[in-house]
């Protein structure tokens, strides 16, 4: 799941966003339906069936993580060339290849290696990059948090754009507002990220100097690492300097990431919005002289926002993959670069590790948003 | 005409004084802190267990091996060792190493150490032999067969080599960045994670490693070969050449390497930058499989030497930053061959070879160009396109091929091409790193191909083993000048391009002086601010 190569995956993401999304919302009105009928009860407050429920959505990412390995062994055995000539180059001699697919295990039958890759998963050895000898443990919990921290910036900027964009939009349908914002969100998931990037970098970095071009920190600033992430440990070690050093390298990252996501919350909201104004309780809520503010925040907004929450936590799980073209512009150290290069070293441990790591955040970011969703819609059947 | 010549001569000589002036003038000075950033983060600071540029230029800074090169070429200086003798068989080298210097650690550098790396490289089953350690087996292992016999201390500050047979290039191998002495407490203190905690006798200390972002060095007031300039020195990775350029022109780094040529042009108008092209230590080419036909007739050969316009492909695709090829070795390194007479660009010439060999409308074949940018040619494809198109005009219908990077190599060394896109960069500066791999018939071995032209004349081969088993330079300058000229006469390549890659620093960047292998020494640099 390495995304943001280009305009044209990241478009097909969203477009994947977008459906994953509208798919949610319908199997909810059916489970709505399905609810009515079956006269089953009420589960709000039902504690002990939400546990139960998150317990059995656990067990049912077994099988889902196992498969993962499995594709993600598989697929390294299937794309072509030999990785021992690729690691060796120009230089390669047979003796040489030799002893690199001795070392990488790569003689053994299938099996055997997939099952050595499961044993030492299991006690939570990635193996060692064929290219730098490093730990891949070591190279995922480096690089990790800095993906987290961009992705979490990106995500607030997404939702303080994209949520109000979309509340007005809807609020004002077919007005100007309504159609710039809405062309504006077109652009935001159309837009090549690296040009995108290198234009803010341009505008922002060079000629206004307003914030810092890349990397997550002034190479003057000295910051004391606990978790990984600057900002929280800057906080954490009382460095005002480095609080504010950090925040700023986030913004030209965290806007470039944030545009897709920006434009499908808005888009979301405003389609939300406006299926929910339609509703029978929100004509209710105007005939009772209600104040429209009131009526926008308090009633349909509560509602409104229940699939939108689904299509943040999905776009949130893809940023957490990491953004290989955000992190190439920005010389962000996170993991989308980190499966990249791997990908082009052929560095099979730490495609693995990437690729495993990644796969389990998304994982759990749709058992989150699984159950958030059950918790929010107390139709929802914890089936 | 004469009074002329000699007004200029006076004001050359006036401009020289006030450059020298300006130079004299200017003392270095202490202090600061360089900011250098390139496109990839070191794989590894452990120097024997990595081949790239961005891993060697760092442990440069950090490491000392027992030899280095001098600071513009490749002859080879003192460093860790202070002088050596050579037994009269040439198998027994004794160096003599330097007396004092310490470890950052803290710890003494001595013989002992010496042999210690030397047997941690060498013995696979050496506890602290963990990595590939490619360098140590491109340089001194042949076959199943290690050179180097044996390392043995002969008192604290004296180690002995004894070598299987002679090796005219031992010398050049030990400057190698790679071969760079540890400190044996560091590598038995972090076994296979020395390469995040590198220890050294160099120049500057290592501080941290922040990985994809930066490394940090900071200088070492003990060095040896005097205390450096700068204060510290920081690496930074920053991946697009665009963004690192406009890193450079914001002023937060203060030298990059791996510049576009379009940024060229805009840095050589810009008044705080300077350009700084690094001497060429590659060669890209053609090469043609002389096993296959039509191209065992060394006509058809020539006619394509004739038919492709090297200048006007350094001009499209180097923007410049390029000297145009005749030797399979570029002018940098001792023995090149100036007198050789490249083929003209003669497209005419070329149609008359053709004909003379029996093809006089052509003929149809393969050109393979690589998938991957290398430094040596960074647009294969489109510089496939552009032979392609200059050998159509001479009646030759070259198919483009290409595969993937690992199977194309694959491919091209059992000589499945017709011709192929290829290249070489230098490892010690020494000519038989690139003849001997490149021509020589035991590299001609399908399968196991360097010599991708399967090039064989037992007169180079004579010649090439010759120069390996002697080690007096000007007797070793004959022999390879003499095998480029055969070269030269069979045709078995086209040699297309020694690139010269372009570096890019603020103006008070002073003393920067790029090496041809690609790692040279911080240690003279300053900032004039």
């Amino acid at each position: 799941m390495i995304r943001g190569r280009g305009a044209a995956l990241s478009a097909s993401d969203c477009g994947a966003g977008l459906r994953a999304g509208a798919g949610v919302v319908r199997m909810g009105q059916l489970r709505r339906a399905w609810a009515g009928y079956a006269g089953l009860p009420d589960f709000r407050g039902g504690g002990q069936l939400l546990t139960q429920y998150v317990l059995r959505r656990l067990i049912a990412t077994i099988p889902i993580l196992l498969g993962v390995t499995i594709v993600v062994f598989m697929f390294l055995h299937l794309i072509p060339g030999d990785p021992a000539r690729v690691i060796l180059g120009e230089r390669a001699t047979p003796e040489a290849l030799e002893q690199v697919r001795e070392q990488l295990g790569l003689n053994d039958p299938l099996y055997l290696q997939y099952l050595r890759f499961i044993g030492r998963l299991l006690k939570g050895d990635l193996g060692r990059s064929i290219v730098s000898n490093t730990r891949v443990s070591h190279e995922l919990a480096t690089r990790f948090p800095a993906t987290i921290e961009l992705a979490v910036a990106a995500m607030i900027i997404a939702t303080l754009v994209g949520v109000p964009a979309g509340i007005i939009s809807a609020t004002r349908q077919y007005s100007v507002f309504d159609h710039i914002s809405m062309f504006v969100a077109l652009l935001g998931v159309s837009m090549p990220i690296f040009w995108l990037g290198l234009m803010l970098i341009w505008v922002f970095a060079l000629e206004l100097r307003w914030f810092p071009m890349s990397a997550r920190l002034d190479v003057t600033i000295d910051l004391q690492t606990i978790t990984g992430l600057f900002v929280l440990d800057s906080i954490l070690t009382g460095n005002l300097a480095a609080l504010k050093d950090s925040l700023a390298h986030l913004v030209l990252p965290g806007f470039a990431l944030g545009t897709i996501p920006m434009a499908i919350i808005a888009r979301m909201t405003r389609s939300s919005m406006l299926e929910v104004m339609r509703q029978d309780y929100i004509r209710t809520a105007h005939s009772k002289g209600l104040a429209e503010r009131t009526v926008i925040i308090k009633h349909a907004l509560k509602n409104a926002l229940i699939p939108v929450v689904t299509v943040m936590g999905l776009q949130f799980g893809f940023l957490l993959g990491g953004a290989v073209m955000t992190e190439t512009i920005f010389s962000w150290p996170g993991v989308g670069r980190l499966a990249f290069d791997a990908i082009m070293n052929r560095d099979f441990p730490v495609l693995q590790g990437s690729i495993l790591l990644i796969s389990c955040v998304f994982v759990f970011i749709n058992l989150v948003v699984d159950v958030a969703y059950a918790y929010l819609d107390p139709r929802i059947h914890y089936d | 005409m004469y009074r002329r010549g000699a007004l200029t001569v006076a004001g050359i000589v006036l401009v020289l004084f006030l450059i020298a002036g300006v130079g004299s003038a200017q003392s270095p000075r202490y202090g600061g802190t360089l900011v250098f950033a390139r496109g990839a983060d070191s794989v590894s600071l452990d120097p024997i267990n990595v081949t790239d540029g961005e891993s060697l230029i760092v442990t440069r800074q950090i490491f000392d091996g027992l030899l280095q090169y001098n600071e513009k070429n490749t002859s080879v200086e003192p460093a860790l060792a202070v002088s050596w003798t050579v037994s009269k068989d040439e198998k027994v080298w004794t160096f003599k190493l330097r007396q004092g210097v310490k470890f950052h650690d803290g710890t003494p550098f001595n013989a002992e150490a010496v042999k210690f790396n030397f047997e941690r490289w060498k013995d696979p089953k050496n506890p602290y032999h963990q990595g590939a350690f490619e360098y140590y087996s491109y340089m001194f292992v042949q076959g199943e067969t290690d050179l180097i016999k044996s390392v043995d201390v002969v008192d604290e500050y004296t180690v002995r080599f004894v070598l299987e047979r002679p090796l005219a290039p031992f010398l050049a191998n030990l400057a190698m960045t790679p071969f760079a002495i540890a400190s044996p407490a560091a590598i038995k203190k972090y076994g296979a994670d020395v390469g995040n905690h590198p220890v050294g006798t160099g120049p500057f200390k290592f501080v941290k490693w922040d990985h994809g972002d930066k490394i940090v060095l900071e200088r070492n007031d003990a060095y040896w070969g005097g205390k450096p300039y700068l204060d510290k020195i920081i690496f930074r990775s920053i991946p697009d050449n665009s963004a690192r350029f406009m890193e450079l022109q914001a002023g937060s780094i203060d030298i990059m390497d791996g510049m576009s040529p379009d940024d060229v042009k805009i840095a050589e108008r810009d008044k705080a930058l300077k350009v700084i092209l690094r001497p060429s230590f590659n060669v890209g080419y053609m090469s043609m499989h002389m096993e296959k036909k039509p191209f065992n007739d060394i006509r058809v050969r020539k006619a394509i030497a004739h038919a492709i316009n090297k200048p006007a492909i350094i001009k499209a695709f180097f923007a410049g930053l390029a000297e145009v090829a005749k030797n399979p070795m570029p002018p940098s390194l001792w023995g090149y061959n100036d007198k050789v007479k490249d083929y003209e660009y003669d497209p005419a010439k070329a149609r008359k070879l053709l004909a003379e060999a029996g093809y006089p409308n052509g003929f149809e074949t393969t050109l393979w160009a690589m998938p991957v940018p290398r430094p040596y040619m960074q647009q294969p494809q489109k510089i496939a396109e552009a032979i392609q198109a200059d050998l159509a005009a001479v009646g030759i219908k070259a198919k483009i091929v290409s595969y993937d990077w690992a199977t194309y190599l694959d491919k091209i060394a059992y000589g499945e091409h017709d011709m192929c896109l290829i290249g070489w960069i230098g490892d010690n500066g020494d000519p038989d790193n690139f003849i001997y791999v490149l021509f020589s018939g035991s590299n001609a071995v399908p399968g196991r191909a360097s010599n991708y032209s399967f090039y064989k004349n037992p007169k180079v081969d004579d010649l090439l083993v010759k120069a390996q088993t002697v080690s007096d330079i000007a007797t070793r300058t004959k022999l390879y000048e003499e095998a480029q000229q055969i070269i030269h006469d069979d045709c078995p390549w086209v040699p297309l391009v020694h690139s010269t890659p372009p570096l890019c620093a603020k103006k008070e960047v002073v003393g920067y002086i790029p090496h041809p292998t690609g790692s040279e020494s911080f240690r003279k640099v300053w900032i004039n601010r």
